[in-house]
């Protein structure tokens, strides 16, 4: 006899896709949380089925963030959207020389879907949440109509701890903090475009989707208020970083060009795309502006974590009412590295 | 990355410019152009400036096509895309230009209208032969060297027979502008000691188009390569010229440039394309002879014939100094809209459009040098 499915029947992982019933609040919606979701994030948060988690808190303070992640394509080399939206909202918490504790995941899904690939998603979110010891607690599920998403977007959200005494902030950057880069830039922004599909090339770069906390807690453990604060460069690159620090701390900034890791596939897919390195996105790599004397001691302390290994002192504050960013350029002359304008395309001629 | 970073080595350079250096007599300023936007990022991008004497001037001339596609003919684009058949494809350099009263592509797009980014010619025969129903136009713009992808799309489309494929042609072609600019006689034109000639077009057309600057003008060219070594090392060629008191064609660019191009896309080019009388360049106005447009026999694939475009003269901003600039009487800090109202984000004039327009370069990666206290002059020791 067959048993008894209180939630009716099992999915088809294998060719089914995400119809409009999976977001209906019905039978076929709780089927989907928990034959996907719970399944891949499982925690004692969870099994407890309710429409939120209760946890305790310590004494101090907390952070908070969330983030929204529409990458295109969905899966890519070297991760997929499911490790980026954890990975990329610890690393927002990590910034604060925090200690992430919980997630949230908010999820809109295409009707059509294929639940395969939620399931592979999922898969991976679980594993980078498991890998990162960060519980993903709570969560959202909404089903919309075919042509209103693009196949899946997802939203995080994340709480944390501060320690005790440490105060980072992009205002506090001084004249004469050194500022160090946890590794090299342009990775995930050429994996990603290497996929695109008007726009296919085997540029054989992984992205470097990685969750920083734990690399931060070395980093606070080795220079603790000496840091000023910390960013990791996504969206607009390393470039748009350090504007952004400049503006917020009203000082300028100083690189060399040089000592910017770049790897040379990811320097050559660039050179071939007419994009500059500076520019493009990583999701794994963090910037830390420091004072002086303290700058050896933390890049040491980098360099002996698996995912600073290349970090490496690239520049420094100076002063500067027009808050450029300035670079010394392996050639020998003087330019500014500048936001960027608009999108970053291809050069035409 | 092999092939590449030779041309950026430091010491190098450096070497290139104490010979630079040496060689520039006292009291004599020397003025040349670079004819090129790719020189233009080049110069700009590497710092290339502060390797050199304060008595050579940079010149960034007007070779961006983006840059000097008239407004008209944007205006002419956005109201093609605006046709519910039409699907509009363009480089994505194009999205951000702007057209008469604040329009662009980029808006249009979002209002509606049917615009594709592609990166090739064959992208937008792709787009045409999987989706019939649809007019698709390639918006062509470029010099020489963008020229021959069209003409292989327009063959390819013949081939395939499509009949929903046409090309809005804006090529134009380096030599008659340069020509335009040797010739300026407005107040305060700049004396120009000698020209950095083209790369990348100079690949198509080889090197003899340029020997009427020679003979006519009595102007040095040096046609160069696009990396910061070839543009230091065709300065200290020119530089070399101008002191011996000779007026040549040297080709810096071996690697890829040889006296007569090539041959086989400049037949191509020759077969389905013929001159325009004449076209205007934003920045420098009307210039005879110096543009492109389909033949008869390609007629069907002719977007100004099929949609029966006439462009209408679209007048830029009355402070946009663009046209000076381009001819090097102004620099861009001279503009008053420079900077102030005419930023990347919101460019008023040619110059400002294009990453690799003067205007744009120079604020992307020189404004620094404006102020009393900044970057010493690091390559001039």
């Amino acid at each position: 006899m067959n048993k008894y499915e209180p939630l009716g029947r099992k999915l088809d992982l294998r060719s089914g896709r995400v119809d409009l019933s999976h977001g209906s609040g019905g039978r076929a919606m709780a089927r989907l949380i928990a034959d996907v979701f719970h399944k891949a994030f499982d925690n004692e948060f969870l099994r407890a089925g309710n429409d939120q988690s209760v946890f305790g808190v310590a004494g101090g303070r907390m952070v908070m963030t969330t983030d929204g992640y529409v990458v295109s394509p969905l899966f890519f080399p070297g991760g997929d959207i499911g490790d980026l939206a954890v990975n990329g909202t610890i690393n927002d918490i990590a910034m604060a020389g925090a200690k992430p504790l919980y997630m949230s995941a908010s999820f809109i899904i295409e009707e059509g879907f294929p639940l395969a690939d939620l399931a592979r998603v999922a898969q991976s979110m679980g594993d980078a949440s498991r890998a990162a010891n960060v519980p993903i607690i709570t969560g959202d599920t909404k089903v919309v109509e075919r042509g209103k998403a693009d196949g899946l977007f997802i939203s995080t959200a994340c709480v944390g701890v501060v320690p005790a005494g440490l105060y980072l902030s992009g205002d506090r950057a001084r004249p004469g903090d050194v500022i160090l880069l946890s590794g090299s830039i342009g990775d995930h922004g050429v994996a990603v475009m290497s996929k695109r599909e008007n726009l296919s090339f085997e540029a054989q770069v992984l992205s470097d989707t990685a969750a920083l906390h734990d690399l931060v807690a070395v980093m606070v453990e080795a220079a603790g208020a000496s840091i000023r604060l910390m960013r990791d460069p996504t969206r607009g690159g390393l470039a748009a970083t350090l504007n952004e620090i400049a503006h917020q701390s009203r000082v300028g900034v100083r690189i060399e060009e040089a000592a910017v890791p770049v790897r040379p596939r990811v320097a050559a897919a660039c050179e071939l795309l007419g994009l500059d390195p500076l520019f493009v996105a990583n999701e794994g790599k963090l910037v830390a502006f420091v004072a002086s004397e303290a700058a050896e001691t933390l890049l040491a302390a980098m360099r002996a974590h698996p995912l600073g290994q290349d970090s490496a002192r690239i520049g420094e504050v100076i002063e500067d009412e027009h808050c450029f960013v300035q670079m010394t350029t392996a050639f020998g002359g003087g330019r500014i590295v500048d936001w960027l304008s608009g999108e970053q395309l291809p050069r035409i001629c | 990355m092999k092939h590449v970073d030779e041309y950026r080595d430091g010491e190098l350079a450096r070497d290139l410019a104490r010979r630079i250096a040496l060689e520039a007599r006292a009291g004599h300023t020397y003025r040349f152009m670079e004819f090129c936007g790719g020189h233009t990022h080049a110069i700009s991008r590497y710092g290339v400036e502060d390797l050199l004497p304060g008595n050579i001037r940079m010149i960034h001339g007007p070779g961006c096509p983006v840059c000097v596609l008239p407004m008209g003919r944007i205006d002419d684009a956005i109201t093609l895309a605006e046709r519910p058949q039409v699907t509009l494809c363009t480089y994505g350099d194009l999205m951000r230009v702007p057209g008469s009263n604040g329009s662009s592509l980029l808006k249009s797009k979002a209002a509606g209208a049917d615009i594709r980014m592609v990166y090739s010619t064959l992208d937008a025969i792709a787009i045409a032969s999987n989706e019939p129903e649809r007019q698709v136009v390639f918006l062509a713009i470029g010099f020489e060297t963008t020229t021959p992808p069209t003409a292989m799309a327009i063959r390819l489309a013949q081939k395939k027979r499509l009949t929903n494929f046409s090309v809005f042609c804006n090529h134009v072609l380096t030599p008659s502008a340069i020509q335009k600019i040797l010739q300026a006689s407005d107040p305060g034109a700049v004396e120009i000691d000698g020209l950095i000639g083209p790369a990348h077009v100079s690949t198509i057309i080889g090197t003899t188009p340029y020997q009427r600057f020679a003979t006519e003008f009595h102007k040095p060219v040096v046609v160069a390569g696009f990396e910061p070594l070839d543009v230091v090392q065709a300065i200290l060629m020119l530089l070399r010229q101008v002191n011996e008191g000779r007026a040549e064609i040297e080709n810096q660019y071996i690697r890829a440039v040889s006296a007569d191009g090539n041959r086989k896309a400049l037949a191509e080019i020759a077969d389905i394309f013929e001159l325009r009388d004449s076209f205007e360049w934003r920045g420098l106005g009307e210039i005879p002879d110096s543009a492109l447009r389909l033949r008869e026999p390609y007629a069907q694939f002719d977007a100004e014939r099929r949609f029966a475009i006439v462009t209408k003269p679209a007048r830029d901003n009355p402070a946009c100094e663009c046209g000076a600039i381009l001819r090097g009487v102004k620099r861009p800090r001279d503009c008053k809209l420079f900077g102030a109202a005419c930023t990347p984000e919101t460019p008023m004039g040619a110059c400002m459009v294009s990453s690799e327009g003067s205007c744009a370069a120079y604020w992307a990666y020189g404004r620094f040098r404006d102020r009393e206290t900044g970057l010493q002059r690091v390559g001039a020791r």
